[in-house]
């Protein structure tokens, strides 16, 4: 069948079963726009800035394990994009990003939205590619998805010269793809497993420490099988909550700069760190010099070059962790008689203690709101089964500490690069996927007016997203390190005349509600979900002055953690 | 440490710059680059000589691979290898100087192009210890223009780098 590029583009798209492409056009990316009017198997989602085109794509993408499909144009329309591909790129979303170039005989002469998109998107992207003919226009589309999708995912960019979108050629979707030089290490090693579950088996004070990849590689039932066999404690980092349930005895919270007290302490005494799909990021570790002193590392990624690159491993398996859990599970079962629970008792108690502590406690008066209580009040309202997406800061810290996720693929958030304006776009992207779930933005007034402009996008695509803006008039972590590191010297921090949010929702088409009393928040949310066909904005007035505890101050270790003065109540 | 390590990369456009783009973005040493097409057309072989501790030369080759478009690569170091690097320099020598020139040329086994009655082209092909050696035995004279190719090598076991 003969068709142009452009039709070529969108049909590959449909090949490879995607149902909506998040984009926004422009004069490079016009031919295949045409071709999206031509057909209705793939959704057209028209986003108002490209960098929420690439947080929707990707928010759709850590919902389902999908990829995310982004189409931009050239110049300016990939420039834009650039923010999203890189937050994606920290975090191994599988993404695919088609850019619209000027045509093949302008290249290089400065033509009009032109820019290398190539060269410019090359440190943020696992690969990218400029087409040079429209016959291969198919086959790279199908190398794209490839790539963005195995081994540790990631975003690809595919940079098309308009006038290939016009050239025609023969469509045939390749069905297998070969490419030589890439070849994602896949299974672990049977000697591997042995030696490593040997260790496990002797450990006196042990740790699970989970991350992404357990998200990414769909792993979640199998950790649950393996940490519950074992009795071990479980923490999760930022980006790996959910894998193990929040309320589970055997899950000590989330650990690193935020972390619990407990799952810090357990790191820093632990004898055997069993490190699964993470990669030891500097929120996590703290200083390096103080990094677990006794510890063995047992380490299992899929990409080789987290191992050994912050901290090195004594045990090291680089395989698919989904893979290697199974084959773990198994032969533990196996040596099952050799499983001693008494070996970790005195582990468990000392952990207790430190869990007593209750490192996360905070104080609601009667007069002005805690973010965090709103947390906890989502919570409920939404029987913790929403899909909840944050900005960076603050309000971040708060969701990721209290909102308690029983499952992975529900948290999304910008764990690797922190982008803020990620929340409100990322919800959108949940939204198409989840047409009937509760989806919930939690955000603060600093962030949600990097992306707001989204807020057309949800009216025009019914998207009944619930956006919780924490606010405290305080760009709060910024302000919360100018207290601890800068004598209080709040340069920039404070964020005046802020819009009226409530009548800026309506201006939007939505509802706007604005919430100032504790004894108020937990019927506002309440009446917020039941309106399940709008989108509602509720601006919560917080505390302006609240701070993010515990935390391990920049250079400090596990054991040196601020906890938040006094107690509670 | 000192290390060469040969990549054999997909021969298109922009690899060269995905490898160098690596090495800036991450901070690792480049002492010298060569590449060029190998015998199979769609290959290209990369010659880099880097520096850094074991730990760092294994962050670079971990990186190295994780570029798509990185078929194979080897730390030809860390077994016997030949390294090769030509240099070409212009130098200025007068006629009293010539015959000194012309005895270096002989010891390090360079040829000698004359440009000029002044001026000659010293050419020598060696390790680049033998380049600096040589390029030290004529600092008394005039260099007008250097230039040296970097290394480039084979491992001399019979382990082949190939895809």
């Amino acid at each position: 069948m003969q068709l142009t590029g452009a039709d070529i583009v969108v049909k590959s798209l449909k090949e490879e079963g995607v149902e909506h492409v998040f984009g926004y056009p422009g004069g490079a990316a016009l031919h295949i726009y045409d071709a999206f009017h031509r057909q209705d198997d793939v959704e057209h989602v028209l986003v108002r800035h490209e960098q929420g085109a690439t947080h929707a794509a990707d928010g759709y993408a850590r919902s389902t394990g999908l990829p995310g499909v982004v189409l931009v144009t050239s110049g300016p329309g990939i420039t834009n994009a650039i923010t999203g591909i890189a937050t994606a790129y920290m975090d191994s979303i599988p993404m695919v990003v088609l850019s619209g170039q000027v045509m093949k005989p302008l290249i290089g002469y400065d033509a009009f939205q032109e820019i290398d998109a190539v060269g410019i998107s090359r440190p943020c992207v696992k690969h990218n590619f400029l087409i040079q003919n429209v016959e291969d226009i198919a086959a790279t589309i199908k190398k794209a998805f490839h790539i963005a999708t195995t081994g540790r995912p990631g975003p690809v960019l595919i940079d098309i010269p308009k006038d290939i979108t016009a050239d025609v050629a023969e469509f045939v979707y390749p069905k297998k793809v070969e490419i030589r030089s890439y070849a994602p290490p896949m299974r672990s090693q049977a000697s591997d497993i042995v030696g490593a579950v040997e260790a496990i088996l002797n450990a006196k004070r042990p740790i699970v420490y989970t991350g992404g990849g357990i998200v990414l590689a769909k792993a979640q039932e199998e950790l649950r099988t393996f940490v519950k066999q074992l009795g071990f404690p479980c923490t999760n980092t930022l980006m790996g909550l959910g894998a193990y349930p929040h309320d589970d005895h055997q899950f000590i919270g989330m650990l690193g700069m935020h972390g619990t007290y407990e799952a810090n302490m357990a790191m820093h005494d632990a004898d055997l760190i069993i490190a699964l799909g993470a990669r030891f990021d500097d929120r996590i570790t703290g200083t390096l010099d103080g990094f677990a002193p006794d510890a063995k590392i047992l380490h299992v990624d899929i990409d080789p070059s987290v191992i050994d690159k912050n901290i090195k491993a004594d045990i090291a398996i680089v395989a698919d962790v989904k893979e290697v859990l199974n084959a773990f599970n198994s032969e533990i079962s196996r040596r099952h008689k050799d499983l001693n629970p008494t070996l970790i008792e005195a582990w468990w108690e000392t952990i207790q203690g430190w869990r007593a502590l209750n490192s996360f406690w905070y104080d609601q008066n009667d007069t002005v709101i805690k973010p965090q209580f709103v947390v906890q009040k989502l919570h409920e309202a939404t029987n913790g089964e929403a899909y909840v997406t944050s900005d960076v800061g603050q309000h971040q810290m708060y969701a990721a500490q209290f909102y308690g996720f029983s499952d992975t693929h529900k948290w999304i958030n910008s764990g690797g690069l922190g982008t803020m304006g990620f929340g409100l776009p990322a919800a959108m992207g949940v939204k198409f996927a989840h047409r009937d779930a509760d989806v919930a933005c939690i955000t603060g007034e600093g962030s949600i007016q990097m992306c707001i402009q989204e807020l057309a996008t949800c009216k025009q695509y019914d998207l009944p997203v619930k956006v919780i803006n924490l606010n405290n008039r305080y760009l709060g972590m910024v302000r919360q390190w100018q207290e601890f590191s800068y004598e209080k010297r709040y340069s920039n921090s404070y964020m005046d005349s802020l819009p009226d949010f409530v009548a800026l929702a309506e201006a939007y088409g939505h509802v706007g509600m604005q919430i100032t009393k504790p004894s108020d928040v937990e019927g506002a949310l309440r009446e917020a979900f039941a309106m399940k066909d709008r989108l509602v904005f509720m601006d919560f007035i917080t505390d302006q002055k609240e701070n993010v505890y515990p935390m391990i101050e920049s250079g400090k270790s596990h054991n040196e953690m601020r906890l938040r003065p006094g107690k509670p109540s | 440490m000192r290390h060469i390590i040969s990549v054999l990369l997909e021969n298109e456009p922009g690899a060269l710059s995905r490898v160098s783009g690596l090495f800036s973005a991450r901070g690792y040493n480049i002492e010298s680059l060569t590449v060029a097409p190998t015998n199979d057309p769609t290959l290209s072989r990369m010659t880099i000589v880097t520096i850094g501790d074991d730990r760092k030369i294994d962050q670079i080759e971990k990186q190295l691979n994780k570029l798509v478009d990185v078929a194979a690569l080897q730390d030809i170091t860390l077994g016997g290898h030949l390294e090769r690097e030509v240099v070409l320099a212009k130098v200025l020598a007068n006629e009293s100087q010539k015959p000194q020139l012309e005895r270096v040329a002989e010891s390090f086994n360079a040829s000698l192009v004359a440009v000029s009655d002044t001026q000659f082209i010293i050419e020598m092909s060696g390790s680049s210890e033998k380049i600096d050696e040589l390029l030290n035995s004529i600092k008394t004279l005039t260099v007008l223009e250097l230039a040296r190719s970097g290394v480039t090598g084979l491992s001399s076991g019979e382990t082949v780098l190939k895809v």
